[in-house]
């Protein structure tokens, strides 16, 4: 992998427009290589102009942006752009070309042959999820989820280290939008490029974000942060404000679980419950749902359960919203395969609470 | 209606076709070349579309006939040469389509355009791969109006005696033949048809992406 190496460093940087508008006044900040860095904060803060400036679409008034130690604003801006991926907002595909050929853009530009950019736009295809079908089809005939995946397809075709989001999301429908965020953070996982990512979403900010980048309108940097830090201690009134008022839950979602989990006997459907709450399980021991009163399970008495709490990668979070959301009360932990792991009580997660609060 | 004056006479009426045909399409051709890079400019700086889009829609209430007979003068050309026709039209082309060119130019999204920059598009590149091929589809409109336009005014230069389908118009009406008057006028229409529909066609064929859309 070629990622991993461009530190983005803005020293002193402030744009003031034609207008006098200043968009950012005095911006230091070091995006660090490899990780997903969010831009957050109001609408008119700042943040598009801060992206735009890394790729040098818009150019600082004062101070300096590096990519990997080189100046940007060195050289031909179409050569640095060629090595940056942008994904923008309602994807902003050329509607004339086929999906294979607006992924393959950047690649033709390089001075890659035809074929050798085809096919590596059919590979990117098949990375963002979107079938082969697909790749001779116009961008108007995909639908808003589909075509923000091809911008970020095209974005990634031609390996480029460094990658710009400016609200790709936030188009889409709630649905949809969590799929393409989880998505992103699976391929990142493979590829460790160095992202910045725009939202106003403070949500979106701390689920994707390795730092979060909060501005105060007037283009001032308010607080730089890792997203359970922001969410513990915001930097001032303004921070707290915008992080919201569920920040409390929030960074429940930060604290990994240490709740011990209590014994549950589950029973398999034909067999027989002994009345009050019983858990169904299937014939590999994963949850299929709850049944109430003692006698033989029927499938069609089982009642759907709450969200299951996976037991290796979850958090506090998901930990007492199994337990919140569970009919019986019990929440229902699982292992990685999603087998039966233990029950989880919320008095539990309280607990684990106080005591990882004790521990900061 | 004299029915056989018509086989009698395919020479003259073919030959009559094919002038008409070249001094109407060739300003079509040449107009859209030189629309091209004026629309471009137009739509980039304010101060020139300013200049141009007005100047271009006083030329076009000049008439004709008054356009056919000044040109010489100006070309240093004979009344009779049909380059007169030609360089008139083409003058008219040019006056319609820079409109289009611009309008169209500017109607591309900007989303776009900056989605092309950020790609690394330099700016000849994309105008030649982005905003000119989005811009097509009201070109092929501009480009409508100017073919059946130059069609019709192909006629008026039978007036100073260039050739063409007019000249079935002016002879027939000085032998008071209407047979031949009737010839020239359907041919006019439906040489006007066939390239209206031939521009459609070539539109389609050349924007399969706006079709899907709708
Ligand atoms: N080309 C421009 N000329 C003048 N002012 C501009 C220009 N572009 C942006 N601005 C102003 O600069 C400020 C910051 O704009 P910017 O687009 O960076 O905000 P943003 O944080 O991305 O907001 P949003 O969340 O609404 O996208 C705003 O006040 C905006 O009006
Ligand atoms: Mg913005």
């Amino acid at each position: 992998m070629d990622g991993g190496i461009d530190v983005i460093e803005f020293r002193s940087v402030t744009k003031r427009f034609a207008d006098g508008t200043v968009a950012v006044d005095g911006l230091d900040l070091v995006v660090e290589s490899g990780k997903i860095t969010v831009f957050v904060g109001p609408s008119g803060c700042g943040k598009t102009t801060s992206l735009r400036m890394i790729n040098r679409m818009i150019e600082p008034t004062e101070g300096t942006i590096t990519v990997d130690g080189r100046d940007v604003m060195a050289g031909h801006p179409a050569d640095l752009r060629r090595g940056i991926g942008y994904v923008i907002q309602q994807a902003g595909l050329f509607p004339h070309k086929t999906i294979r050929d607006n992924i393959a853009t950047v690649p033709l530009l390089l001075g890659w042959s035809k074929p050798k950019a085809r096919a590596r736009a059919e590979e990117l295809m098949q990375t963002v999820g979107l079938g082969p079908e697909m790749a001779g089809r116009y961008p108007a005939q995909l639908s808003g989820g589909q075509q923000q995946r091809v911008g970020v397809a095209r974005a990634l075709a031609a390996d480029p280290p460094v990658l710009l989001m400016d609200e790709p999301f936030s188009a889409v429908d709630p649905v949809v939008r969590e799929s393409l965020q989880d998505e992103l953070l699976r391929l990142q996982g493979e590829l460790g490029k160095t992202i910045v990512f725009v939202t106003h979403d403070i949500d979106e900010a701390v689920k994707l974000g390795d730092k979060v980048a909060v501005f105060r309108t007037g283009g001032h940097l308010a607080q730089y942060a890792e997203p359970a830090e922001l969410l513990a201690r915001p930097a001032d009134d303004f921070v707290d404000g915008f992080v919201g008022r569920d920040r409390g839950y929030r960074t429940l979602g930060f604290l990994s679980d240490e709740v011990p989990l209590g014994t549950i006997t589950p029973v398999h459907v034909g067999e027989s419950a002994t009345g009050g709450w019983t858990l169904v399980v299937d014939e590999e021991d994963k949850p299929l749902g709850w049944v109430t009163g003692a006698g033989p399970v029927a499938e069609a008495d089982v009642l759907p359960g709450g969200t299951l709490h996976p037991v290796a990668s979850g958090s506090l979070r998901s930990a007492l919203d199994a337990a919140l959301s569970s009919p019986s009360g019990q929440g229902v932990a699982v292992d990685d395969e999603g087998r039966l792991a233990g029950s989880i009580s919320a008095d539990a997660v309280l607990a684990a609470l106080a005591a990882a609060r004790e521990a900061a | 209606m004299v029915w056989d004056w018509i086989p009698r006479n395919t020479a003259l009426i073919w030959g009559a076709l094919q002038v008409h045909v070249v001094l109407a399409l060739i300003p079509v051709v040449a107009g859209l070349v030189l629309a091209v890079p004026l629309g471009w400019l137009a739509s980039r700086n304010g101060a020139v579309r300013a200049v141009f889009i007005p100047a271009a829609s006083v030329l076009y209430t000049i008439p004709s006939l008054a356009v056919f007979i000044v040109l010489p003068a100006i070309l240093g050309t004979q009344i009779l040469d049909p380059l007169n026709v030609v360089v008139a039209l083409t003058i008219y082309t040019v006056a319609l389509l820079v409109r289009s060119v611009a309008d169209a130019l500017a109607a591309v999204p900007a989303l776009v355009v900056a989605a092309a920059t950020a790609m690394g598009y330099k700016p000849g590149r994309r105008f030649v791969s982005v905003e000119l091929p989005l811009a097509v589809p009201v070109l092929i409109a501009g480009l409508r109006v100017a073919a059946v336009s130059n069609i019709s005014l192909v006629s008026v230069g039978a007036l100073i005696g260039v050739g063409g389908l007019g000249q079935l118009f002016t002879e027939g009406y000085q032998r008071d033949f209407p047979t031949e008057i009737i010839v020239g006028i359907v041919l006019i229409v439906l040489l006007a048809l066939v390239v209206d529909g031939l521009l459609v066609l070539a539109g389609r064929f050349i924007t399969p992406w706006a079709r899907v859309a709708a």
